[in-house]
């Protein structure tokens, strides 16, 4: 690892490039560039993700990191390029004083060439992704919404700003359960006519789950506050019995189908790296998430 | 009926195959244990087995169900791909049975068939079953006529039965003819899964995802640029314990007959109309077809057996002397064919095939050679080092695309000299991806066929390699060759004669 203090753009390009060439590693392609947008306290872990996503997804990681204050402006970098710790190559900056209000332009020098950009809060995200000055560099904005103190106002938050390319981890922790309850589905059933949505008071995905089932089915969807981790159920009901997932315990789910013995699944809560991994695989707008988005404040408050 | 929750547009929704089981027969072997196995969990733990998926295995050995849980734990342990997890093997652990018995015997069908049906019964595998014959391909025969006397083979309304198979498909035409009929008696076309696990689905799709998804290759993919095209799979390692299966089939039929003619097919083929499986099956077909050899055998063939010496700076027997081998053997460990393709697309550009165990290096790649630039504005000594630009898809070990061309050498001298250009999707791009057998346990239990060679396929790759196993037969020896180089001289003197050489892997 390289560290650079009081540092210019330019001189980062120059000690990549001539990291790179001295580890042999000019012809590794970079396939994106991911901008991790962390405060000092989340960076460590948020970069230590992303690398972990680089196995899959050889890209160029900036990390910035804004510590805006009183003192002078001033970037410092440290820079590890790919061949040391994987694939990936990493820049953390840290934007000290007035500079860490203008990310934008030392991001912007340090794109891999004409290759996508993908921008992921990994602290507190903006407002609107899309109008964020790093939102703007990036077809895709990763957001996470359950940061956020009051996890499901931000959501609507999210909602109201949504632009084609914006995601949230959020929605990304339903995959798991939306997978399972698809394939549950994909077995001979009785017409499903409602649903429940079991999950902790201010967990965010359960009305991103709840408004995904209510657009699928087009049945009513209530809500449950349980006490977690995360979500805990979903109940589809059905003229001969419950379809259910259940997963008390954060890690192992029971899944009934009416007609069929219960069985055990594992359903683990996925660690960050995963989620980042199914981000990256496709960089297109997701359009099942803007619906699921769109309705989600009408699941906001838990049922009775 | 379709699914309400699933819409095409929702990209991350994985599909999960539905209830089921899998029958394993020859559960004990060295395949089950290291691939098959592992496999299994790996998909399970990636949350793509179906909830009350099933594990039968089925072999000789005297097993209670928990001894064979316990070898099939350890075999996870041993080769899984993906951490092991107590909850993904719990889930996995409630749906594994035993059945022992012999292959021939009724009862123990007989048993097997009322395993399945508890299966149903308890964990609702709803008769959807398949068989994995892990058998030497002689007994085939044996399982699939138990299977349908048993009734195990008949499917119910809204239920499969499956059966999945491994190369060899047979050891030449005529026996993979009867190979093709005895399957067909019992399962219809489209439940027979023919396995060839050196062709991962990964590799399929990034050969047809560089020719047809790109703009600049295909118009130079033909014969007006290209001079030949050079298939290589070499392995490092020899025959190992498996001289029982190797001794009499060597290279040709392990190899080309299948995975070199599925590259061959994949690369000389026309675009399908549509990725859809029959599309893309059509135009292997129909340029396996196309696939003519040359008249003299003697001259577009070469074929070698390993001998023992230093590889790699480790000291190895060679073929003769490896334990189980018949010392007068003349199994090629080592075959390389040239063909031809009878297209407008093709015509005069021949294909090199070769394959080989005990070689330098593992390595599994098709490179397109290109001709020579028509003029060059250079003179002769600026461009005595430039060689033939090359297009190289590797499939592994690093999956990816090299570009060889010539480039000028930094200084004021006017040199030209080749150069490579290398991408990859990452180093360690394999390490995640899912693995080969992975991909087609899943579509067999997903029922997706698409890349599984039909039997029409295997039945012309018979028809085009029969001429040269018959003039081998008849020809002697195969020339012994140093373990750890590149194979015999035969095969280097088959290219010089056509004015090429074997690129360097």
């Amino acid at each position: 690892m390289m560290r650079l203090e009081d540092t210019t753009v330019a001189a980062i390009s120059e000690a990549i490039r001539e990291e790179k060439s001295r580890k042999g590693a000019i012809a590794v392609g970079m396939v994106l560039t991911l901008i991790v947008v962390a405060d000092e306290a989340d960076q460590a872990d948020a970069l230590h993700a992303a690398s972990a996503a680089a196995s899959e997804h050889p890209m160029r990681i900036l990390g910035i990191i804004p510590r805006p204050g009183r003192t002078e402006a001033q970037l410092d970098a440290e820079i590890s390029v790919a061949g040391a710790d994987g694939p990936g190559e990493v820049i953390a900056l840290r934007l000290r004083g007035a500079m860490a209000a203008h990310t934008a332009s030392v991001a912007l020098p340090l794109l891999v060439p004409d290759a996508p950009v993908v921008v992921w809060w990994a602290s507190d995200a903006p407002k609107s992704p899309v109008k964020d000055p790093l939102g703007q560099l990036a077809r895709r904005r990763i957001t996470d919404a359950s940061l956020a103190g009051r996890s499901r106002a931000e959501l609507q938050v999210h909602a109201t700003q949504y632009a084609p390319g914006d995601t949230d981890l959020a929605w990304t922790r339903t995959t798991p359960w939306r997978a399972l309850l698809a394939a549950a589905l994909d077995r001979p059933h009785a017409r499903v006519t409602g649903a429940e949505v079991h999950a902790s008071r201010s967990n965010p995905s359960a009305p991103l789950l709840a408004a995904w089932l209510h657009s699928c089915l087009g049945v009513p969807v209530t809500m449950r506050a349980s006490r977690g981790p995360g979500l805990t159920a979903v109940h589809l009901h059905t003229d001969t019995g419950d379809i259910s997932i259940t997963r008390p315990d954060g890690t192992k789910a029971i899944l009934q189908v009416p007609g069929y013995p219960a069985s055990e699944v594992a359903l683990r809560r996925r660690e960050t790296r995963d989620l980042l991994l199914e981000e990256l695989r496709r960089l297109d707008p997701d359009e099942v998430y803007a619906q699921a988005l769109a309705l989600s404040p009408q699941f906001h408050a838990d049922g009775p | 009926m379709t699914n309400p929750l699933r819409d095409p547009r929702d990209r991350r929704l994985p599909r999960i195959a539905g209830p089921c089981s899998l029958v394993i027969f020859g559960v004990t072997g060295d395949l089950a244990r290291r691939k098959l196995m592992p496999a299994i969990y790996d998909l399970a733990n990636r949350g793509l087995l179906p909830p009350g998926f099933a594990l039968v295995g089925f072999a000789r050995r005297e097993f209670a169900t928990q001894d064979f849980a316990q070898v099939v734990h350890d075999a996870v342990r041993e080769h899984a791909r993906t951490p092991f997890n107590e909850d993904t093997w719990q889930q996995l652990a409630a749906g594994i049975r035993y059945v022992m018995g012999d292959l021939g015997d009724p009862a123990a069908f007989a048993a097997l068939n009322q395993t399945v049906s508890q299966l149903d019964a308890e964990l609702g595998t709803g008769g959807n079953h398949a068989f994995y014959l892990s058998i030497p391909p002689g007994k085939f025969p044996t399982v699939v006529e138990q299977l349908k006397a048993s009734g195990l083979s008949q499917q119910g309304a809204d239920a499969w039965r499956r059966v999945v198979v491994e190369k060899p498909f047979g050891h030449d035409l005529a026996s993979a003819q009867e190979l093709n009929r005895t399957l067909g008696e019992v399962f219809p076309t489209g439940s027979v899964f023919r396995i060839d696990h050196y062709l991962g689905k990964e590799t399929v799709q990034n050969i047809l995802a560089l020719r047809f998804a790109n703009a600049m290759f295909e118009p130079v993919w033909n014969s007006n640029f290209v001079d030949h095209v050079q298939i290589t799979m070499a392995e490092d390692i020899g025959i190992g314990g498996r001289a029982g299966y190797y001794d009499g089939i060597g290279a040709a039929r392990d190899v080309i007959q299948n995975h070199l003619l599925q590259l061959l097919a994949l690369t000389a083929m026309e675009e399908p109309i549509s990725f859809d499986a029959t599309h893309v099956r059509f135009e292997k077909e129909k340029i396996l077809q196309a696939v003519v050899l040359p008249e003299d055998l003697a001259a577009s063939t070469a074929r070698g057996q390993y001998a023992g010496g230093w590889q790699g700076g480790e000291l190895v027997s060679g073929y003769l002397e490896e334990s189980g081998v018949d010392p007068a053997s003349t199994t090629e460990t080592y075959a390389a064919v040239k063909l031809l393709v009878d297209t407008r697309r093709w015509a005069g550009v021949p294909f090199y095939l070769r394959t080989g165990k005990r070689l330098a290096r593992r390595v599994t790649e098709i490179a397109v050679v290109f001709k020579r630039a028509p003029h060059l504005p250079f003179a002769a000594t600026d461009t005595r080092e430039l060689g033939n630009n090359a297009l190289v898809i590797r499939v592994q070990p690093d999956e990816g695309v090299t570009v060889r061309f010539g480039s000028k050498v930094p200084g004021t001298a006017m040199e030209v000299r080749d150069v490579s250009m290398d991408f990859g999707y990452g180093e360690s791009f394999t390490e995640t991806s899912p693995e080969a057998y992975e991909r087609l346990i899943l579509d067999v239990l997903l029922g997706d066929p698409p890349l599984f060679p039909r039997h029409e396929e295997v039945e012309q790759s018979w028809r085009i390699l029969d001429p040269v196993l018959d003039f081998w037969a008849k020809s002697g020896t195969p020339q012994a060759y140093g373990a750890g180089t590149w194979g015999p001289a035969t095969a280097d003197a088959m290219l010089a004669r056509d004015g090429r050489t074997w690129r360097r892997p």
